[in-house]
């Protein structure tokens, strides 16, 4: 292995931008808005009067009023002071932060694309249907599901979407209330827990072995005659891989349950293994993640959800459908569980997943997952020889995608903590890592995934940063506690958050308790 | 580093030969497939997916993608006149510009460090829309009306320990679907049933002698729209409103915040929760797409324990004068709470939130005023035209904003076939009502904004003329 490269120096915009509440003057405009013409205005009249009196807006909104350059300039700014992906390196764990190409963008932004309306008749939207009907197909092929649907607008939707089809299912059994009970593990995504909760199932959590892997034992006594079904990610947030998943679908279908494979990342498995073949009935890809759409600054996202047949019925409604001549929407759908947002999803991205497939094909699939793999574990190599890091759970094991590390080691030997290492991150222009999802059963946890898009020499750099931020905390860990340092801003207050005297969710309210704050 | 059939894909950097093997050489593996010795021989596919082959090149890529675009007939090249939960409007070509930013478009969550510019964004969009609703909280952006308003009427029910929802029967079909999936529950305690009021047959507003019929004591909200799905502004908020909170009940109002800088903003007819659509303020149909929407209230600890939402608040940092942020309350959210989270959040709509902050820093007071006047004088002209029409009726005429019901049942002929025909002269008719309001005949919800101009609706009125006249 090469001697990690030198650190850069860096340091972010510091644009110190007013908010834009605060911008512009009387007078100033962003933009023109079509005028009514005279004509219309002689012969309707004021717009006013067909407002019910006591419906017309009295005090003027509170807007700024700031001209286009300047608004321009500001959100310019903004942007400058926030990491994109493809501003740096980003190995934010579980989110599978990959390349999202440019041509897929530049398709995306299309007429053809933008200027759409769901509601057109199936016959004016012939491509785009074609591009949706043609990704579930793909989809079907890679989890070996038979159908799926595209309208939750994200992760945490389909899991939703899946505890509702879960109901409709038993409930159709006559076994509703009998069945009122899931089971997801504590290192599945908290959205496996969270969705069915919404939906009023109760959860069982199981807590992991000893070893890191998921408890066996542990699931064959949670389940019972109550057990509507399991609802796990694999690998889990540990990017561990539980080869005894067969073992686990079969015991809840044993006991009456089904079985939903929470993929959002699927990025180091693809034509590798398959949902159908680990024994799920139903499974979702967040195609903002391992299927390349970009994560939009936390979305818009699009999940792919997928059934087997038997479930195929409950889907939300429309689904795409192919007669072998045209395509067309299926309202006619009695037994679906309706809706779980209006319209067909995000097909924005659904098209970029397409052509990300279409650039790539079966061999590229696998070229993506068998590279995704090979990097973490060539991370973890670099990882492994930075003074205080401990990687947890199944030593010797290989990882099939993000690896859970701790610094509990050098949170014991300096003080530093796993935020102030995420916060001194940005000193050196990396994306701060993802630390855990809750509850932090691993101490100081800290969370890396280098999927296909980053070279080598990305990796060792990212790494050679993190060895940088160790030796600081063993030899100046003042300088770490206190970062960032070169960030857009300092270390924030957090005390103000949670606090109702002192929490601003807009500018008004911020305003207000200044004010108030300044008369105390 | 290309050489021959080995070459690497430009997705996939490390799969170059020479460097997969300097790199499994690292890791001390003889292979790659080494590493997925976890994964039991049974569980592995033993075929290659089986998917189209793969396009050798970016340009054929694009222009096979092109090809498929171009088979749709787009609301540019056609006259649209449709609306009903995704509207037209003009987006601001510097909309676009900053979300196509690779900074925001590319990032995902990081910290207030890292990512303090789609913080700031963020918060801005909170804090401009709080102007147009009149309320101190607002969420960043979700899914969509349908949803946040799924997320209401739930924060309702836990607010008051009551399981009814009253709304009138207007509510967008798809959206009241929506309402429905998030107010199921396998748990018969935790169900919250929806119970729809009947509307005026004049006017389209609330029957609001209905709605004191059906209010209870188990009524944890009054949810209503303004303007309503049907196209008319509810000029009733304040009697709704007093008639939810004497029955103790929550009062949500769903709004579409294009019409705000002229109609009254819900907090002036006593609204507790306001939810809507952002779409229409810079964001592009996207076949749908494009939906999102947002909650919003009085800054009051009850409520914004409820909230399933980001919120981000402004907070001091270590710097004197220099703006941080934060999430104010995390732990309510399922990142934290999981099974005992309010609802539950996950990746939403960050860049429509950013794109919808730009639009209205754009417009401003004046531009908010402006717009919302011109999308009424020519719905009115529209209207206007309409009603001359033989056979044309316009069902609710009088408080339209920028929808509005068009029956042709005097014209003898469908929906369906007279927008068939619509079509020849480059029209999209409105949306088809028939189905899902056949106490209103053939009819469609048509919606004219601001992108109308006056000829646009005279070719629809000529176009119209002609065919149901044949």
């Amino acid at each position: 292995m090469n001697r990690l490269p030198k650190v850069r120096e860096f340091h972010s915009p510091v644009w110190s931008e007013p908010i834009i509440m605060e911008m512009g003057s009387k007078g100033a405009r962003g933009i023109l808005v079509p005028e009514t013409e005279e004509e219309i205005q002689a012969q309707v009249g004021e717009a006013g009067s067909y407002i019910p009196p006591k419906m017309r807006r009295k005090a003027t909104p509170q807007l700024p009023e700031v001209a286009q350059p300047q608004v321009l300039r500001h959100y310019l700014h903004l942007s400058q002071m926030c990491l994109g992906m493809e501003t740096n390196i980003d190995a934010e764990g579980t989110a599978t932060m990959k390349y999202s190409p440019k041509v897929n963008e530049a398709l995306a932004r299309l007429p053809g694309m933008t200027a759409i309306h769901p509601c057109q008749d199936e016959d004016t939207v012939q491509g785009i249907l074609a591009i949706i009907y043609s990704l579930d197909l793909f989809l079907r092929e890679i989890s070996g599901m038979d159908q799926f649907t595209f309208q939750p607008p994200g992760g945490s939707m389909a899991t939703y979407t899946h505890a509702c089809i879960l109901r409709a299912y038993h409930g159709q059994r006559g076994q509703d209330a009998q069945r009122d009970e899931i089971i997801t593990t504590i290192f599945s995504h908290p959205c496996n827990a969270a969705t069915p909760a919404t939906a009023g199932f109760k959860v069982i959590t199981l807590m992991p072995a000893q070893d890191g892997y998921p408890d066996f034992g542990a699931l064959q006594a949670a389940l019972c005659e109550r057990t509507a079904g399991l609802m796990i990610t694999n690998p889990e947030d540990t990017g561990i891989y539980n080869p005894r998943i067969r073992e686990f679908t079969d015991a809840v279908h044993a006991a009456g349950g089904l079985c939903f494979y929470d993929q959002a990342n699927a990025n180091g498995i693809l034509g590798i293994t398959r949902a159908k073949e680990a024994g799920f009935d139903a499974c979702h890809f967040n195609l903002h993640k391992t299927f390349a759409s970009p994560h939009g600054s936390f979305g818009p996202g699009c999940a792919a959800y997928g059934v087997r047949e038997e479930l195929a019925k409950y889907l939300p409604k429309p689904v795409v459908t192919y007669d072998g001549q045209k395509y067309h929407l299926d309202y006619e759908r009695p037994d679906s569980i309706g809706k779980v947002r209006e319209f067909h999803g995000n097909i924005p991205a659904v098209l970029r997943a397409y052509a990300w497939i279409m650039s790539l094909g079966s061999e590229g699939l696998l070229e993506v997952a068998r590279t995704a793999v090979m990097n973490n574990n060539y991370l973890s190599k670099m990882l492994e020889r930075i003074k205080g890091t401990v990687r947890y759970y199944a030593p010797g094991k290989y990882r099939l995608e993000q690896t859970r590390w701790s610094w509990e080691k050098l949170t014991a030997d300096t003080g530093v903590s796993t935020l102030d290492i995420q916060r001194r991150m940005v000193d050196y222009g990396l994306q701060s890592f993802f630390m855990s999802h809750h509850p932090w059963i691993v101490p100081e946890p800290f969370t890396p995934e280098f999927c296909e898009s980053y070279s080598i020499d990305d990796m060792e750099y990212w790494a050679a940063v993190l060895k940088q931020i160790s030796d600081e905390a063993y030899t100046n860990p003042e300088i770490v506690k206190t970062s960032p340092h070169k960030a857009p801003i300092h270390l924030v207050s957090y005390d103000a958050l949670d606090d109702p005297a002192k929490w601003a969710i807009t500018w008004r309210a911020y305003l207000k308790k200044k004010g108030r704050s300044i008369l105390e | 580093m290309q050489k021959g059939r080995d070459c690497g894909h430009p997705y996939i950097p490390n799969a170059a030969p020479e460097i997969k093997a300097k790199m499994l050489q690292a890791i001390g593996v003889p292979d790659v497939e080494t590493l997925y010795q976890e994964v039991p021989e049974e569980l592995r596919l033993k075929e290659k997916l089986k998917l189209p082959r793969p396009f050798p090149s970016e340009h054929a890529l694009k222009k096979h993608v092109k090809g498929l675009l171009s088979q749709n007939q787009t609301c540019e090249d056609y006259l649209s006149f449709l609306g009903g939960g995704c509207w037209q409007h003009y987006i601001p070509a510097v909309c676009d510009e900053i979300i196509s930013r690779a900074e925001f478009l590319t990032a995902y969550g990081g910290t207030p460090y890292s990512t303090f510019g789609r913080m700031q964004a963020q918060f801005e969009f909170q804090s401009l829309m709080g102007e147009l609703v009149g309320m101190d909280v607002v969420s960043e952006g979700s899914y969509s009306w349908g949803t946040v308003a799924g997320n209401a009427v739930r924060m309702a029910a836990r607010m008051t320990g009551r399981h009814a929802v009253l709304m009138p029967r207007t509510v967008a079909p798809e959206r009241l679907a929506t309402i429905r999936t998030f107010c199921a529950s396998v748990s018969e305690a935790n169900r919250i049933s929806i119970e729809l009021v009947d509307y005026e047959p004049e006017t389209g507003l609330m029957d609001l002698a209905d709605l004191k019929k059906k209010i209870s004591a188990d009524t944890a909200a009054v949810y209503f729209e303004n303007p309503t799905f049907l196209g008319s502004i509810e000029s009733q908020g304040e009697e709704i409103s007093e008639i939810a909170h004497a029955a103790g009940a929550e009062s949500i109002v769903g709004v579409d915040p294009i019409s705000l800088g002229v109609v009254a903003p819900p907090s002036d007819y006593d609204a507790d929760i306001v939810v809507g659509s952002a779409q229409p303020l810079g964001v592009h149909m996207n076949y749908g797409g494009g939906a999102f929407g947002f909650i919003a209230s009085r800054d009051e600890e009850k409520y914004v324990a409820e909230y399933p939402s980001w919120l981000i608040s402004i907070a001091p940092t270590a710097r004197e004068g220099e703006y941080g942020f934060g999430f104010t309350r995390f732990e309510r959210t399922s990142y934290i709470g999981r099974d005992k989270a309010k609802d539950f959040l996950g990746t939403g709509a960050g860049l429509w939130t950013i794109g919808a902050a730009v639009y209205m820093a754009l417009m401003g007071p004046e531009g908010f005023r402006k717009i919302g006047e011109t999308i009424i004088q020519r719905a009115h002209y529209a209207i206007d035209s309409l009603s001359r029409l033989d056979g044309v009726k316009v069902v609710f005429p009088s408080n339209a904003f920028k929808e509005f019901v068009v029956n042709f049942d005097a014209t003898g002929t469908t929906v369906q076939a007279i927008h068939q025909a619509l079509r020849g002269y480059k029209i999209f008719g409105g949306l088809d009502l028939s189905k899902d309001f056949p106490e209103l005949g053939h009819s469609a919800l048509y919606c004219v904004t601001e992108v109308h101009s006056r000829e646009d609706i005279d070719r629809l009125i000529h176009g119209l003329k002609e065919v149901v006249g044949k």
